[in-house]
């Protein structure tokens, strides 16, 4: 079969639309960073179990935490809304229903990651 | 009606019920449902930080459910989840660099799996239950 791309199209792998590789690989790459944080926040989740109020508060507020914690949650609803995307692209018929879903998915992904944000800062920053 | 003519139902793939189970085909449809239960995990972990922000009131509500028995299932379930997807994704991590692909090395590393996240949720519950 004739490939009609040039060489350096192919090589480069960026598809037509010049997207091809975007989702397989942003997929990859935060599951890769999400290797320590998930065994980070695991490990901490266990050494908090019944802790109260004032001792997560100070465990969330410090300023490593912030960070890890800030990377755990974005990171992880970003690769969580990589994956539901194919999952949904697979199983839900219809494209109205599946562009609806993804859509969908990926708003509340937003929406739970910043409001997630805003309440570390607050904790953190004493608000 | 001629052979030729006559309809023919054959199972279209993939139906998955017409195969046998096979540890690869099960770790992978596992793959997927952890998948789908950690990104609902996630928003109950974007909204714990939330809690923990509004007023302590507010919080104690929300950790009366975790520590109630359900509460404790469905936050070992998340364990269970996040070690098992986490093994098996760095399983696939492999596959992606192209190694692992023979079928013997293929199943060993889904038994390792299978034996990692187990023994990883089986600790974790241990030691947590010790801090309570």
């Amino acid at each position: 079969m004739s490939d009609l791309r040039t060489p350096l199209a192919r090589a480069r792998g960026l598809g037509s639309a010049r997207d091809g590789l975007h989702h397989w690989w942003a997929q990859r790459l935060t599951a890769i960073a999400l290797i320590p944080l998930v065994v980070w926040f695991a490990i901490s989740l266990v050494m908090l179990s019944g802790a109260d109020h004032a001792v997560v508060r100070a465990w969330i507020g410090s300023p490593l935490v912030m960070v890890l914690l800030i990377l755990t949650i974005g990171v992880g609803l970003h690769h969580g809304q990589l994956g539901l995307r194919v999952v949904i692209e697979d199983y839900v018929h219809g494209d109205g229903r599946k562009l609806a879903l993804i859509v969908a998915v990926r708003f509340v992904a937003v929406v739970f990651g910043l409001a997630a944000v805003v309440a570390i800062l607050r904790i953190g920053f004493g608000g | 009606m001629s052979v030729a003519n006559r309809p023919v139902h054959r199972p279209l793939s993939p139906h998955l019920q017409v195969y046998r189970p096979q540890l690869t085909s099960v770790l992978s449809i596992l793959h997927r449902a952890t998948g789908i239960a950690l990104s609902v995990g996630a928003l109950y972990l974007a909204t714990w930080v939330i809690y923990a922000a509004a007023s302590p009131k507010a919080y104690a509500l929300f950790q009366s459910f975790n520590v109630s028995i359900v509460g404790r299932i469905v936050l070992g379930g998340w364990l269970f989840c996040a070690f098992y997807h986490l093994c098996n994704g760095i399983r696939h991590l492999f596959w992606d660099a192209g190694y692992g692909f023979e079928l013997k090395d293929a199943y060993r590393s889904g038994w390792i799996v299978i034996a990692v996240s187990l023994i990883a949720t089986v600790v974790s519950w241990v030691v947590g239950l010790r801090l309570v």
